[in-house]
């Protein structure tokens, strides 16, 4: 089996903090992937980007309907996830748009955050 | 012309192309603002004691280009010699001297609508960041447009910006299969700048004017740069159309002069002249029937033929209402068409098609939609009902002009009853 872990977190908080903590919090998700991986636990992961830089997509009787933002409803669940390639937005929004669950629910189209230095 | 005065005239023709192209050239929205304001601020500089250059977009396009090397270089430092030069010879070889004929440089403008107008963008964002690009607009003069203080309309500016680096919303010309939808986008931001400038709500009516006249201008833009689209063309004359009765639709204490009332005379030539072509080309080039823009242009282009209210061709009127109600049936269409009709056949014709439209209940709420029946109704000589539509009308009005109108009607029925 396998399981997605998702994590919440306030951006505020990640904002308010110093850079000394910020340099904490980094060494223990370098400390904690490390681990996962050592163990054979880990698949994936990613940091996401704030949720500013988010994308909505639907698509009703045929069209693709984009806005500016996040999913926020809380009615419908996250239910899964591709992480894609693409070479811009558009391409994203392009793809999310032939998932089927776009016809009836929402995708949200979130770009990953690329740090220079890799983070363990 | 004073040289200051000459400047600001010239800022606001070049600034969007010379960012335009600063953007494409460092991938740098605020890289690129902030390069073209230094360009203008050294005109600012230079200009009055040294006397302006007899091709003054030249010289700008020029400063911007020299400042914009600067910055490259001084980016690239630590690079290698070689990888330096190439950057720099590919910053020099985006700018042309001779920007008026220069295709590529008008390529970038469109880019950058496109850009700003992305609908991964909310309409907003879209807007104000149009304006502060292309027309070049302050940050506090797009604020005092919307009624929003400057700091948030700076947070919504930093914001838009932000999303464009960061998620990669492209810097380009949408490919074909995108592009009608795309430039619906476009077209609709520049049709909301427009309307927001022609509203007779409250606000500066100086910014108000800049508003309708920077729409115009980037519809035209738009017009030019992607022809053989007969909406564009058809927004372009509505706004034209529209643009031309500015003055005479507010008299002197600032009061409404409905259409029928307005002193023709003062209706703008000019722009009647070219809405009147525009609309007869745009409907020229539908493919099938018309868009909304173009029938609401052909629509505006009745009244504008018209020589005296009385002469106006309400049969045409109607049959255009007709066909737009079809294809964009809003609030407001529906009210519009209920007046033609009412001018056509009598007001009472025009009441039955209130009354049909009110059934569902949403109009309700709408303000104008209860003058129009209290127009109907005066006109009727049902002075008490009129009264009691025009109060209905009042209490949900939020424009002091408006509410100024209804007033004195409400004074004329309360006379006559």
């Amino acid at each position: 089996m396998q399981y997605l872990l998702l994590i919440y977190d306030e951006e505020k908080k990640w904002a308010a903090m110093s850079e000394a903590e910020t340099g904490q919090m980094f060494q223990e998700y370098g400390g904690f992937t490390q681990a996962i991986k050592a163990s054979g636990h880990h698949r994936a992961g990613e940091a996401l980007q704030p949720i500013s830089t988010a994308t909505t997509v639907r698509v009703r009787e045929g069209k693709t309907l984009t806005t500016d933002g996040p999913f926020a409803e809380t009615r419908e669940q996250l239910g899964g996830f591709y992480l894609i390639e693409a070479k811009d937005l558009d391409e994203a929004i392009a793809i999310a748009a032939r998932i089927p669950s776009a016809k009836m629910g929402s995708i949200e189209v979130r770009p990953i955050q690329v740090y220079d230095e890799p983070m363990g | 012309m004073t040289t200051h005065a000459a400047l600001i005239r010239v800022y606001r023709e070049q600034i969007g192309r010379i960012v335009a192209t600063l953007i494409r050239v460092l991938g740098d929205f605020d890289l690129a603002e902030e390069i073209a304001h230094d360009a203008f601020a050294a005109a600012l500089e230079q200009w009055p004691t040294e006397g302006s250059p007899s091709n003054p977009a030249g010289w700008l396009v020029q400063t911007a280009r020299h400042k914009a090397v600067d910055e490259v270089r001084r980016r690239a430092i630590g690079r290698r010699k070689l990888q330096q030069a190439q950057i720099v010879a590919e910053v020099e070889a985006s700018f042309q001297p001779e920007p008026d004929v220069e295709s590529g440089l008008e390529d970038d403008r469109l880019r950058l609508m496109f850009t700003c107008c992305h609908p991964a963008l909310a309409l907003e964002a879209q807007v104000a960041l149009t304006l502060r690009t292309l027309g070049g607009l302050s940050t506090e003069e797009i604020a005092r447009a919307f009624l929003v203080p400057p700091t948030t309309m700076a947070q919504r500016l930093v914001r838009a910006k932000g999303k464009i680096r960061d998620a990669n919303i492209p810097y380009r010309v949408p490919p074909t299969e995108q592009l009608s939808e795309r430039l619906d986008a476009v077209r609709a931001v520049v049709y909301l700048v427009f309307s927001e400038g022609y509203a007779a709500t409250a606000g500066d009516a100086f910014i108000r004017r800049d508003l309708c006249n920077e729409a115009i201008r980037l519809g035209l833009l738009l017009a030019k740069l992607l022809p053989d689209r007969s909406e564009t063309e058809g927004l372009c004359a509505l706004m034209l159309l529209h643009d031309s009765r500015r003055d005479a639709r507010l008299d002197d204490a600032g009061d409404i002069v409905l259409l029928e009332d307005q002193d023709r005379a003062r209706w703008d030539e000019d722009e009647i002249r070219e809405g009147l072509a525009l609309t007869e080309s745009a409907l020229r080039k539908c493919a099938r029937q018309p868009g909304p823009y173009a029938l609401q242009a052909a629509i505006s282009a009745c009244h504008a033929r018209a020589p005296r209210a009385q002469e106006t061709d309400w049969r045409q009127i109607a049959v255009l209402y007709d066909i737009l109600s079809e294809i964009h049936p809003t609030k407001i269409v529906s009210l519009n068409r209920a007046v033609a009709i009412a001018m056509l056949r009598g007001p009472e014709q025009g009441l039955a098609e209130l009354d049909a439209i009110a059934r569902g209940g949403e109009l309700d709420g709408y303000y104008l939609f209860h003058a129009a029946r209290a127009d109907f109704l005066r006109r009727l000589g049902q002075l008490g009902a009129a009264a009691e539509s025009y109060e209905k009308a009042k209490s949900l009005v939020l424009g002091d002009a408006e509410r100024r109108f209804l007033d004195r009607r409400i004074a004329e029925v309360r006379r006559g009853s």
